[in-house]
């Protein structure tokens, strides 16, 4: 059913009509409205059979997801920033033991200093935790990746985050079409865990490990991910069948064909990078654009498939590998390895700083010439950042960083937020 | 001459320039002014004391004051706190944080720094309520509080935080309300000057999402019984109190917590055997 909502409770919806068994959580902007979305479903009556528990932290949020999903249950739990790096030793557990647990994150940049807007620092932090990742372009797309997800998680027993640009997509009211309960059923069978408690056949799981096996067990891992480069596309072409729209799969390819420039970049993003590529199309410039949904497992054959033909790449990115650059660029060029092409890395958008058209479309255009650095920051403002490393030469007290910024900026201190 | 007898403080002198953006009528704003009080009374001055903080509505409080602040991740101020007194020894330190930063995200540092008992003073606002989230229940919330994060209700026994800093050892334990910001300053300075660890948990009302905490100014009232210094006597009457009882409830004889910076020395097979597994 068409409505027009916010996509939070779109997402809240989608998860309720998969049917989880156990819902735990813990509140972080911009997530909450994800969960007592949820929890509004369970006190209406909406989602029956379901536990919802609200925990004392994100670290016992995961934990409970774990106990519930190890005892049989489907489990769901959703968090942010903070929460995501506070939850994150319970983040590897469940995927070293294969537990099919379902997480939305709602991106948000990591402090210090501390701020509540989008970036993708969160995700980026443990993308090789041994979990599927998949981006959401849209609050459709976001809807339609947790029903995947759930699917996905569940046929290959491997944890499944679902990343949701925080505020951008939270927090946006868009129309949506939410499927009906039937339509979720004949797509999701009922939980088959590959691991149950059983009387007859006690086990212990989470034991040591020594040298002797543990390269294995990692291995496996690895080939877990590996069957989810197949499984991903099966699934959303079995999706497109039901629910009858395209949604998730591995990579989603825009006006690429004859492009000489293709822009690489993840979630919500790529539709201001559309309405770029379009406007520069109209222009007679060739280039076009590929989100990546799914970051993990990360499609490299599929990437190189379609860039491969390209001048160069740029990659836009919202998170930062200080010391280095970008951190989706690099398994990017991976793909592209031993490719005589260039792949530019930019880095936009950090704590929720606003991508403008405008300053894609010049970074576009000089990219085009070949006249971009290897690592740029689209819209820094460099007389403040130069303003304050001569402070840090001259001084040797030269204080805390970002409250000098602010000072040198005239912006009042805000107290700690969220 | 310490810098106390020569310079006499005013409240102002504790407080910035930055201007609290809590809602109106929040209880926080009578607990920044009990502080800024209590500290002019005991006239620190204002660059010899810390504020640390985690993450909530309360925890804004430390960019309001003068003082050297400190805002944490969620729920970790206690055990901040903690390094930066043992490594500052000469500096008050206070820790304002509210009962979900405190007792839920960070309760496992409550029981420990009661225990350690570091001379700080540990300033919880209790809202019953993370008001910075928009209204979930915290560890204090009753269990038929209704919100979309607890359908119905959490169901779940409240935790008692000043019972189980008696019990882990804090060495000052005192209840007040916000709504009574000369009472609370008193306490405050009470607190300050008792050695060690000094627990003060301030009811604080988050109008809100708990409106209906504007009641408590009818329902509190000040503790019926001298303080004692006997830890179980205390826990048996805050066990059976109301829980509006106000007063300081507990002062303990342990000595504080002594930092010996630089004279620990660890045998490396002495820890490898500590920490097999
Ligand atoms: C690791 C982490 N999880 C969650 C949050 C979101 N969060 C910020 S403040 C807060 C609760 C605040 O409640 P309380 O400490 O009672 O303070 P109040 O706002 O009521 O004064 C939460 C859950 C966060 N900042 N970090
Ligand atoms: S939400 Fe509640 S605790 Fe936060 S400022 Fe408002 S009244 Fe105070």
């Amino acid at each position: 059913m068409l409505k027009q909502m916010e996509g939070s409770l779109a997402v809240a919806e989608a998860v309720a009509l998969c049917r989880p068994e156990v819902v735990c959580a813990y509140p972080i902007t911009p997530q909450t409205h994800i969960v007592e979305g949820v929890g509004a479903l369970v006190k209406s009556g909406a989602l029956e059979n379901c536990e919802f528990i609200n925990v004392e932290s994100e670290f016992a949020a995961l934990s409970v997801a774990i106990g519930a999903s190890a005892a049989g249950a489907r489990a769901y739990t959703a968090t942010a920033s903070q929460g995501l790096l506070y939850m994150a030793e319970a983040v590897y557990n469940a995927a070293g033991l294969g537990l099919p647990i379902v997480m939305t994150v709602g991106n948000r940049a990591i402090g210090a200093p501390i701020n509540i807007w989008n970036d993708h620092t969160d995700a980026m932090a443990l993308k090789d935790a041994g979990w599927i990742q998949l981006f959401a372009e849209t609050n459709q797309e976001a809807v339609d990746l947790h029903i995947q997800a759930f699917r996905l998680a569940e046929e290959l027993s491997c944890p499944v985050m679902v990343c949701v640009d925080g505020f951008i997509l939270t927090h946006a009211h868009e129309r949506v079409d939410i499927p009906t309960q039937d339509e979720v059923d004949a797509f999701l069978p009922p939980y088959e865990p590959v691991q149950v408690l059983d009387p007859a056949q006690p086990y212990s799981i989470g034991a040591m490990v020594g040298p002797d096996a543990f390269t294995e067990v990692r291995y496996l891992a690895h080939e877990k991910q590996l069957q989810a480069l197949r499984l991903i596309p099966e699934i959303a072409n079995v999706f497109k069948d039901v629910f009858g729209r395209s949604s998730g799969g591995l990579v989603h390819p825009y006006r690429t064909e004859d492009a000489e420039t293709i822009v690489v970049a993840l979630g919500s993003i790529n539709g201001t990078i559309k309405d770029v590529v379009d406007q520069m199309r109209e222009n007679g410039g060739a280039i076009g654009s590929l989100s990546i949904c799914a970051f993990r497992p990360f499609p490299l054959d599929e990437l190189r498939a379609a860039l491969i033909n390209a001048k160069r790449v740029v990659v836009v990115e919202k998170s930062l590998a200080p010391g280095l650059g970008g951190i989706a660029a690099p398994d990017v060029r991976m793909a592209l390895r031993e490719a005589p092409l260039p792949v530019y890395t930019v880095i936009a958008g950090l704590g929720g700083r606003p991508i403008t058209m405008a300053a894609l479309q010049e970074v576009f255009e000089v990219a085009g010439d070949d006249r971009l650095p290897d690592m740029q920051f689209l819209d820094l403002d460099y007389a403040a950042v130069e303003h304050e490393l001569v402070r840090a030469r001259q001084i040797r007290r030269s204080g805390p960083t970002a409250e000098n910024i602010l000072k040198h900026l005239g912006a009042p201190a805000l107290a700690s937020g969220e | 001459m310490s810098k106390a007898q020569a310079v006499a403080y005013k409240q102002g002198d504790y407080k910035s320039k930055v201007k609290p953006i809590w809602c109106p009528g929040c209880g926080d704003y009578h607990v920044l002014i009990s502080i800024t009080r209590a500290l002019a009374e005991i006239g620190v001055a204002p660059e010899d004391v810390a504020v640390i903080s985690g993450i909530g509505c309360s925890s804004r409080i430390p960019a309001y004051t003068n003082c050297y602040g400190f805002h944490g991740v969620h729920g970790r101020s206690l055990a901040l706190a903690a390094g930066l007194k043992v490594a500052r020894p000469d500096l008050t330190v206070l820790i304002t944080s509210g009962d979900g930063d405190g007792f839920s995200i960070g309760g496992n540092h409550f029981l420990h720094a009661c225990r350690r008992n570091v001379d700080m003073t540990y300033i919880v606002m209790d809202n019953r309520v993370y008001g910075m989230t928009k209204g979930q229940p915290s560890p204090t919330t009753e269990p038929d509080w209704d919100s979309a994060l607890s359908p119905g209700g959490t169901g779940l026994r409240p935790f008692h935080p000043l019972v189980i800093a008696l019990a882990s050892g804090a060495n000052f334990v005192a209840r007040t309300f916000s709504g009574d910001p000369n009472g609370t300053a008193r306490v405050l300075v009470e607190a300050i000057r008792h050695p060690g660890f000094s627990f003060v948990e301030i009811l604080s009302p988050c109008v809100t999402f708990r409106p209906d905490e504007k009641e408590w100014k009818n329902m509190v009232h000040t503790a019926p019984v001298e303080p004692t210094d006997d830890a179980a006597r205390a826990a048996r009457r805050i066990m059976t109190d109301d829980g509006f009882n106000l007063g300081v409830l507990y002062r303990g004889h342990r000595a504080p917590y002594q930092p010996e910076i630089g004279t620990a020395s660890v045998d490396v097979a002495d820890l490898e055997e500590a920490f097999l597994l």
